[in-house]
């Protein structure tokens, strides 16, 4: 799965969960750039994912990545 | 099932008009969660539950301090949610010769913390059972084991039904069912859990709030109280019409197994107090042969309230279902095969609930099993007569199109009515009473069975239930008053409702009657009444103004002094 791919389909979960639909990420977007990503809405986004990409994180990488540029190799590493 | 996502965005809505239930929910893991799936689920029928939530790991500091937040919110409902996951760990870190005391020192701990939430609120409680987890470490040797854990887990979930039975307003979320049913998989997401110290997943969630709010609607009056049938692929195999009495699929073989375990299920219903009807397209005799001929049928004709089998619109027939059983459509369930029916129904009744039954009927079952549709918060021996009841009714409206004198047909009936102040024999039936009438009800109070307790040893209220029979059977008890001394002068009616199988009887007189002769016997001069309006009580709307009470404000007199009985054909018993 390409990159790209990967970024616009965590786009638009995160547009979802959020319900923001003018919310744009790039890969060094982190937490404090987007209003209502904290910790408990997180885990929502991390549960998303794991159903929009049939994968499962471990616990560990829940809490590891700094922005969404981590996230997103971490996605790619997995497909 | 809607996900957690998508009951977020109710959470967007407008919430004003709808019915305000104040709810606190305490509980010994974090759960920010629950409270949003609970206020969104609440949105979809019809509630704004406004919701307290205690700080993380609270429940004993609310609870035992009097002047805490708890009690200053005073809420009409506590959640309490102690999870198994804290219930192993406290488990874990106790000495291995104190494990087989934890199912005994937290049912202590459960009492007390009742005790102290009766002590100070009058609220209900909804408690969350223990859902299961095997810990693994004595093997399936754990069910001979008293100190194992899953011992004690499967000993506190049966002490807690048994606490439900013995407390009034303490009632059991089956969380352990709901996992059961969806897998623990499912249920519990370890990242969720190590993360945000979550118990429930964010698939569970709108199980557990579901449920909930299910138990929230029966305590405020919705419940479902009939099942409507279709016949052909719903009840049996195959097409009566076409296929013949002997060729439908019912019995133990194949397919036929799944019809007749969904009948018993219906028959369970029917004996729970659910009235069944049957609406079918179908030659009347035809579609009735299965159910006086074929051996293998469970459900009989004389489990039926009402039977419509005919070639008319499904629609219409359900209406007239409707206006022969005087209950609202929003109590009523519809069970089709056939995805057209179900939509013409869906269209044109507003409020019924219609399931999606799935096309295999061998799934019938399972996937009705996870709608929880007849939730339910009482229950009375009366409730198993209920279809009888409504047959008779139907004999009555027979007998009443021989009358042209609707007087003749009232003094051909025989009516008797046996008055009684509330007592522990009639208590569940008027708390259920109180908890089913919508329509009939000029102020929709609703009764627990302990508040009627807490009435009926009062000094300044008086209590009426009534019960109403004729020459074609017993109603039972359908009628309830309570009335408050306002003052010297005044007696307030607090409660007017009626059960609406037995309006145009003249009951409303005869309750008059009762009421105005006893108000005046205790040294009263007037009755004071009041309509609340809700949704569902036009029907009362002029009750007050019918039985000669004046206006005055938005409050009804009549004055005793020039009261005279109404004319009534039922005698007291």
């Amino acid at each position: 799965m390409e990159r790209n791919e990967i970024l616009k389909q965590v786009n638009a979960i995160f547009v979802d969960i959020l319900d923001n639909e003018s919310l744009v990420l790039t890969d060094s977007t982190t937490a404090n750039d987007v209003e209502d990503w904290d910790s408990l809405t997180h885990i929502h986004l991390v549960v998303a994912i794991e159903k929009g990409f049939a994968i499962r994180f471990s616990s560990q990488e829940i809490q590891s990545w700094n922005n969404i540029g981590e996230l997103v190799d971490c996605i790619a590493s997995k497909k | 099932m809607k996900t957690f996502s998508q009951l977020k965005k109710n959470l967007k809505q407008d919430f004003t008009g709808l019915k305000t239930i104040r709810v606190a929910l305490l509980g010994d893991t974090a759960t920010q969660f629950l409270v949003q799936a609970l206020r969104a689920t609440g949105y979809e029928a019809g509630y704004d539950l406004q919701i307290w939530e205690a700080d993380f790991n609270q429940i004993e500091r609310q609870v035992f301090d009097p002047s805490s937040e708890l009690f200053e919110f005073n809420p009409e409902l506590v959640i309490l949610f102690q999870s198994s996951h804290k219930l192993l760990a406290k488990y874990n870190k106790s000495k291995p010769e104190h494990y087989q005391m934890l199912a005994d020192n937290r049912l202590e701990e459960i009492n007390s913390i009742v005790s102290a939430i009766n002590g100070q609120l009058n609220a209900k409680i909804i408690y969350y059972n223990y859902s299961e987890i095997n810990d693994s470490v004595f093997g399936n040797y754990a069910n001979k084991l008293e100190l194992s854990f899953p011992f004690q887990l499967y000993k506190l979930n049966y002490e807690l039904v048994r606490l439900a039975t013995q407390v009034h307003n303490f009632y059991i979320c089956d969380l352990s069912s709901i996992q059961n049913q969806l897998g623990k998989s499912v249920s519990f997401q370890t990242s969720v859990y190590i993360n945000t110290e979550m118990v429930l997943s964010i698939d569970v969630l709108p199980f557990v709030a579901k449920q909930t709010v299910d138990i929230i609607a029966a305590m405020n009056g919705q419940s479902k109280k009939c099942v409507i049938l279709d016949l052909d692929n719903t009840v049996w195999g195959g097409v009566i019409g076409d296929d013949g009495l002997e060729n439908i699929q019912i019995g133990s073989l194949g397919i036929g197994k799944a019809f007749t375990e969904f009948q018993y299920w219906i028959k369970k219903l029917k004996n729970r107090g659910i009235i069944l009807a049957v609406c079918s397209k179908n030659t009347e005799s035809v579609a009735k042969e299965p159910f006086e001929k074929h051996p293998d049928m469970v459900l009989r004709l004389d489990d039926i309230a009402v039977f419509m089998a005919n070639w008319e619109n499904k629609a219409d027939n359900i209406r007239q279902i409707q206006s022969i059983l005087n209950i609202g459509f929003d109590s009523m369930v519809f069970l089709d095969d056939n995805p057209f029916e179900r939509n013409i129904v869906r269209e044109n009744i507003p409020g019924i609930t219609v399931p999606e039954l799935p096309a295999d009927p061998a799934d019938y079952l399972e996937y009705l099993y996870t709608l929880n549709l007849f939730e339910t918060i009482s229950y009375s021996n009366e409730d198993t007569e209920r279809t009888k009841l409504y047959q008779v009714e139907a004999q009555r409206s027979v007998l009443q199109q021989k009358f042209t004198n609707e007087d003749e047909f009232l003094e051909s009936l025989n009516m008797l009515s046996l008055v009684e102040p509330f007592n522990k024999f009639n208590t569940p039936r008027v708390a259920q009473l109180s908890q089913r009438s919508n329509q009939f009800n000029l102020r929709t109070i609703r009764y627990t069975e302990s508040d009627i307790a807490l009435i009926s040893n009062s000094d300044n209220f008086y209590t009426f239930a009534f019960t109403l029979e004729d020459k074609f059977g017993d109603n039972g008890l359908i009628c309830v008053i309570v009335l408050k001394a306002k003052d010297k002068e005044t007696a307030f009616i607090e409660t007017w409702l009626m059960s609406c199988r037995v309006l145009k009887r003249g009951m409303e007189q005869f309750t008059l009657n009762t009421i105005a002769n006893f108000a005046e016997e205790k040294g009263f001069k007037q009755l004071e009444g009041e309509y609340i309006p809700t949704a569902k009580n036009e029907m009362v709307k002029a009750h007050y103004a019918n039985l000669g009470f004046e206006n005055s404000g938005d409050k009804w007199i009549l004055n005793l002094s020039n009261f005279k009985n109404n004319k009534c054909y039922i005698n007291k018993k």
